[in-house]
This record gives structure tokens, sequence and C-alpha cells, in this order.
């Protein structure tokens, strides 16, 4: 038996959550958008704390992580402190920041309870993990456009936890300017004003890459333009259960839940195969196939950064 | 301002004793030289490694060492840009790289990365660390975070309004840099990874090929939207100008008033430099009855690029604020040369030709201090005292006859509609 990697998702209410807790997720990223990036439902701090007491009765040990990764206004960091003192209350089994402020809070209002440091796209080397390890992370969430090689080495020069996300789709561009309001009301007319929140099926398209369409939505905090692809490792878990990484991430983003069922049960059943016997673990194609009888045809299934090279 | 100036931040609208800083980009050593002589105190370039813009000239250590001490005489500091994300195989070479800048006498390092703040505190404590805007700050509680790990000085995310300037000011003590002039992200800066997406190109390190300006088709419930060619979605913003608001800027505290544009033009940085110095000295002149002289405006209108707005200062941008329209990019002036000496019995200039120009064209002198002119362009002659019917070379000596005074160092540019 070797050890296994934590499965950890998203969920965007509590049905979905205890559907997949049945399905074999190890642990949960939920919140509310005010505090936490991008998420594909709002859990109020009632809500979160059902779900504490869904993750405690649950057989196995499912644990729940607050999202609260947004970068902070003054008036936002102004109410962290009565924030993370209820979520500590609540008994969440970490914090996931993204911005100093909620570390510094986080020291007086929630002391003990484990802090994840995830700025998606900017968490981009082991020197940037163990810097916010010495500061009190027990975990660092790495950029999604970091290849295998990186997020390997990552692993072996750092004491802290390694999690990468092995499904789903991933943030691209966050701004805070409402982007599509703006520009609908240069178009005007008709247009103006239609909604362009999260699930109203909005995206964008490049007039010289017409096969690939990124999702765009808009909230209280701004826009954001999400990839047209998904991430799929399944083929290629091993790669990282070999590794040791700590916690494999899929993102719900944007799915339903009989497809975020589908995902979990799929990766469940890999991270299994594999802890039971990982020198005779071979791939099962059977995966695969239910992850593609699911997935949207529109949007591919691809390695991330995974196995690319970048230049700069 | 009102609501601005009622902050309990504020100690009313106040005689300030320090004066900002005025911080201008040099993408070479020659604009760092301009950016200097034109009024900057502080200017801030780009090395060899570890920068954001990996396609700008970006300086040697000897390049840096020369322009330290062309900065000296006048006052002046030279920052280095180190704001990458750095990936593991950036890690190595770091120290070496640190320890060099301090040696040839920069100031500070603009860094995003805390492993590079923290590298660069062990092994090069001569250098002060500037916590980029790469790192998005946006409230008091995070700026003193950074206070806390011993920075003297943030630079705030763009999104950033000059009512939330007041508050983190009335609660840190350190220093506030904010953007005040230039093109800007759309995004929070660092949270985009479209060209990393579209090119294969790690905007974080260096790649950004411009995406946010890119024309896309937006799509509602299945179907684009956008109807005309030059009439599509775009994250495009309108650059940045608070030439009209230096007051309010002085008012809440920004300690040093950051101009963009590392890949910018020689007239480019002289121009906005210029304009901005001389704002700034009058109102330290006599704040009571400072007000803007429609010539700032003329001047930065001149090197602009785009059309020119004031980001969050005072709200969020919204349609007014972006570029919809295919962009009327020129100004109407073109630089044309530099002076490089001046006889004042003659009247004769020797300009060092940037663009072509010839008789019979409009042209401008302009300097620092806000020294300006215009003339026709008369007859042209090459050092051997040859007529010429164009200045046609770049780089070539062209002697000719101003109108009034010049001084090594100003600049010329001619109308070109």
């Amino acid at each position: 038996m070797a050890r296994k990697p934590e499965l950890l998702a998203t969920a965007a209410s509590l049905e979905e959550l205890r559907r997949l807790i049945d399905a074999g997720a190890d642990a949960f990223i939920i919140g509310e958008s005010r505090y936490g990036a991008r998420l594909p439902g709002e859990f109020g701090l009632e809500q979160l704390e059902q779900a504490v007491g869904i993750a405690r009765s649950s057989q196995r040990q499912v644990r729940i992580y607050a999202a609260v990764n947004n970068l902070m206004d003054n008036r936002t960091s102004d109410t962290l402190p009565g924030y993370l003192a209820q979520l500590a209350q609540i008994g969440v089994d970490a914090i996931v920041f993204g911005d100093p402020s909620v570390l510094i809070v986080a020291r007086e209002a929630a002391p003990g309870v484990p802090l994840h440091w995830n700025a998606e796209m900017t968490s981009t080397s082991y020197a940037q993990a163990e810097y916010w390890g010495r500061r009190g992370a027990s975990r660092i969430v790495l950029a999604r456009e970091l290849n295998m090689e990186q997020v390997i080495e990552v692993k072996g020069l750092t004491e802290l936890e390694v999690q990468v996300q092995v499904h789903g789709m991933t943030n691209i561009y966050h701004s805070k300017r409402s982007l599509v309001d703006s520009y609908l009301g240069h178009l005007g007319g008709e247009r103006e004003g239609v909604d362009s929140s999260l699930g109203k099926g909005m995206f964008l398209m490049e007039p010289e890459r017409r096969d690939e369409r990124y999702p765009i939505y808009q909230d209280d905090y701004g826009t954001y333009m999400m990839s047209s692809d998904d991430i799929c490792m399944i083929e290629n878990l091993h790669e990282l259960m070999e590794a040791d990484i700590d916690s494999l991430r899929i993102e719900g983003l944007m799915k339903s839940p009989e497809y975020n069922e589908t995902i979990v049960r799929a990766y469940r059943a890999a991270i299994d195969a594999y802890a039971a016997d990982p020198d005779g673990y071979r791939f099962n194609n059977e995966w695969l196939n239910a992850i593609r009888h699911v997935q949207d045809p529109e949007r591919e299934l691809s390695y991330g950064f995974f196995y690319k090279e970048q230049v700069y | 301002m009102a609501m601005i100036l009622n902050h309990p931040g504020l100690k009313g609208n106040r005689h300030r004793l320090e004066r900002p800083e005025l911080l201008a980009p040099a993408g070479n050593l020659e604009k760092l030289k301009f950016a200097v002589h034109y009024g900057a105190d502080a200017v801030y370039i780009g090395g060899q490694k570890y920068g954001l813009r990996s396609g700008a000239d970006n300086f040697s250590f000897e390049e840096m060492r020369e322009g330290v001490e062309f900065a000296e005489r006048y006052g002046a500091k030279v920052f280095v840009a180190t704001n990458i994300y750095a990936h593991n195989e950036d890690i190595e070479g770091l120290e070496a790289y640190l320890r060099k800048l301090e040696e040839v006498g920069i100031a500070a390092i603009i860094a995003a990365d805390p492993a590079i703040v923290e590298t660069a505190q062990r092994v090069a404590p001569g250098l002060e660390v500037h916590l980029s805007t790469q790192q998005s700050v946006l409230n008091w509680r995070t700026v003193q975070f950074w206070k806390d790990e011993g920075l003297p000085r943030v630079v705030l995310a763009r999104e950033t309004s000059l009512e939330e300037i007041a508050e983190i000011k009335s609660h840190v003590d350190i220093e506030i840099e904010a953007f005040i002039h230039g093109a800007m992200c759309s995004s929070f800066s660092g949270r985009c990874v479209l060209s990393n997406h579209f090119t294969d190109r790690d905007s974080n390190r260096g790649g950004c090929c411009q995406s946010c300006r890119w024309k896309y088709d937006l799509y509602v419930d299945g179907d684009t939207v956008n109807g005309e060619e030059d009439n599509q979605f775009t994250m495009g913003s309108k650059d940045l100008c608070m030439i009209r608001h230096i007051p309010e800027l002085i008012e809440v505290g920004v300690d040093s008033f950051k101009i963009e544009g590392r890949m910018k033009s020689l007239h480019y940085v002289a121009t906005v430099v210029n304009a901005y110095r001389q704002a700034i000295d009058s109102y330290f002149e006599d704040s009571a009855s400072y007000e803007l002289k429609p010539e700032w405006l003329d001047e930065v209108n001149k090197a602009a690029n785009r059309p020119l707005n004031t980001g969050f200062f005072f709200d969020t941008p919204s349609t007014e604020e972006h570029i919809y329209e295919p962009e009327d990019k020129a100004a109407p002036y073109d630089f044309a040369g530099v002076v490089l000496e001046y006889d004042a019995e003659t009247g004769l200039a020797v300009i060092q030709q940037r663009n072509h120009f010839k008789p019979g064209q409009e042209i401008e002198f302009f300097g620092p201090g806000g020294t300006f002119f215009k003339q026709q362009v008369g007859e042209l002659y090459d050092l051997e005292g040859a007529s010429l019917d164009a200045a046609r070379h770049p780089l070539q000596h062209i002697v000719l006859r101003t109108e009034q005074p010049v001084n090594p160092m100003d600049m010329m540019r001619k109308r070109i509609r």
C-alpha cells in the first residue's frame, strides 16, 4: 500500500458535496465569493458549518477547506478578523489564502487553523513554497502553468504539502473591471445589461483560434476569462502519485453535479488502484472513457501545461 | 474630491513638506539620461534577467554603472525591475545577480516574487526592496505585512482608488508608490496568463504578448453579438493620465509618482517626465494658487499612444475607459531630432536626426522646465557645410538655424498633420 494523495473537489451546494463524498472526494474547497475566488456555489457560514458537519459524519475523514483566496480591498480586509474567527469556530480544516492580509489576521483570529497558500498563477517555485511555509503555510497550491518536471522538483525541495490541479478548467485572466458590461454598454440597445454572471454561457472566440471557446463571466469582484480546455491528467496520474504529490484537485466550476461525480469516481478509482499496488498499477482506459462520455465535445481534454515548454 | 479630503486619514488640504519622487521608465541608457535630465528623481530599468520586459533593450551591468553615475550628478537614483515570478530554474544565479546590482550602485529593486524579496534582503542588504505592482496589493493589512517584512516601499495595485490610498497611508507608515501615467494591464497585474495559453509565452516572466488588446468575438446564447468587424470585444484599456490631478495625489500622500513605459520612446519619456516635473514643482512653489497649465496637458497628449483616462483613482473604469473602436494611435507629432550643440553667436544648432525632416516643415523645440518654441525648418547643412535638401539619415548630424537659443539634450519634434 502506498500513501494515497488527497482527492480535492469543489461543490456548488451541500447536495453536490454529499454526492461527491459518496463518489470518493477526500476534501472540498468551498466558501463565499466575497472571500473566495471563482467558486461554483455560495457557502455562507451556516452552509459551511453544515458542510463541516457532513464531513465529520462521513466514514472517511473528509476535510473542508475554506476559500479565502481573493485579493482583498480595505473594506473586505476589515471584515477578515470576524470572518476568520468564525471559520476557526466552525472547525474548518484549513484556510486557503492568496493575499498576505489573511495570513496576518489568521495569526490572531484563527490560530492553529492550517493555512494553504494559493495565489493561483503566481505560485511558481519551491522557494516561494518555503517562504510562505516559514510564515505559517502548511501547503502550497502550485500554478497550473508549471510543468511536470517543475512540480516534481518543488515537491522534492519543500517540506510543505503540494497541491496541483489535475482536472477541469482554469482561470486565465482576472480583472477588477466589469468588462462584459462595459462592452455591452458600448454596443448599446437590447444588449445593454444582459446578465453575464456565472452559468450564463457567455464565451469569447479569438478569430484565429475558431476551435477554442473561452468562457467569460462577471461577478461583483470583476471579470473572469477561463481556459478553453479542461485539464485531464487521469492517464498520467501515476506520475504525480509516484512523486508523492499530496493533493490532487478537481475543478468543478461550470460543470454539472453529474459531470463532477463521474470525474471524482474516475480519479478515485485510479488513486485506489495505484495505492493498492504501485508496482503492478495499470491505467484502465475505462476511467478515461467514462470521463469522455460526459465531456462537452466543444471542450478539449488536455494535459494543461504539464508537458509544455514555455518561452519568455 | 470632497469625500477624499474629508477622510479621517487626511489632515485636510495640508502643505506637504516632502516632494513626491517622480519615477520614470528607462528602456536603455540614453533614455535613462534623458529621463533624469528632464526631471526624474529616479528611474527604473531592466537588467538582462529577472525583468518583465524581455523585449526591451535592457541594461548590462556596465551600462547600469554608467547610468548610476550619470543619475548621481543630478541626485537621482536608479532602480532595477526584478519583477518576474521565478520558477525553480530561475532561482540559481539570483544571488549573484542581486549582489552585482548592489555593487554597481543600484538603489533599489522592484520585486514581486517573495523568494526574490527575501534573497535580496539576505545577500544584498544595500539594495532597498520595493514590492512590485505585480503583487496587486489593495489593502492596508497587506501593506502592513510587507512593512513587517522589512520593505520600505510598496507599489500599489493599479486598482486602488485615491480614497483607499488615503486609508492605507493613515494605517501604515510606509512609502507608497503609484502608477500615475502610461499603459495599464486591464487585469490585476500578475493574474493574467493569456499569453501562456495563446502563445506558450510566460507572461509573468516577461513573455506578455498583450493578448488583452486583441479583438474577440463575444458569444451570448450561442451567437456572436459584435456585428461590425471594427466593433469586437476587447479588454484593452485606455492609458492612465493623472496630470490633471497632481494636488489630489500629493495630498493623499503618494510618495512616488510612477510613469509606465520601459518600451516607450525617448521622445515619450522626455515629454511626459517634463510635464509632470513642472506640475509637481509648480504645486510646491505655491499650492494655494496652483492650477493646471494647459501646455502640460498638450505636451502629454503629443506623446500619447492611446486615449487617456484616470484608471481606478476615482471610480471603476467602464465603457468609456476602454478602446473598442479602431485605435487612432498616432499623435500628430513625430520625434525629429536631439540638440547636440548650439552656437549662440551664429544661432546655429547641431541636431542629431531621429526622423526624416526637411525645409519648410513646422517643428517645435522643447527642453527641461518647459522651454518651448515653434518655427519652420530653414536651410539644412551637414557638418562640412554642404547644403542638404532633407535630413534623411538616422543619427546624421544636421546644422540648422534655430529662432531661439537651444541647449544640448533639447528635443525637436515635427508636426505630421
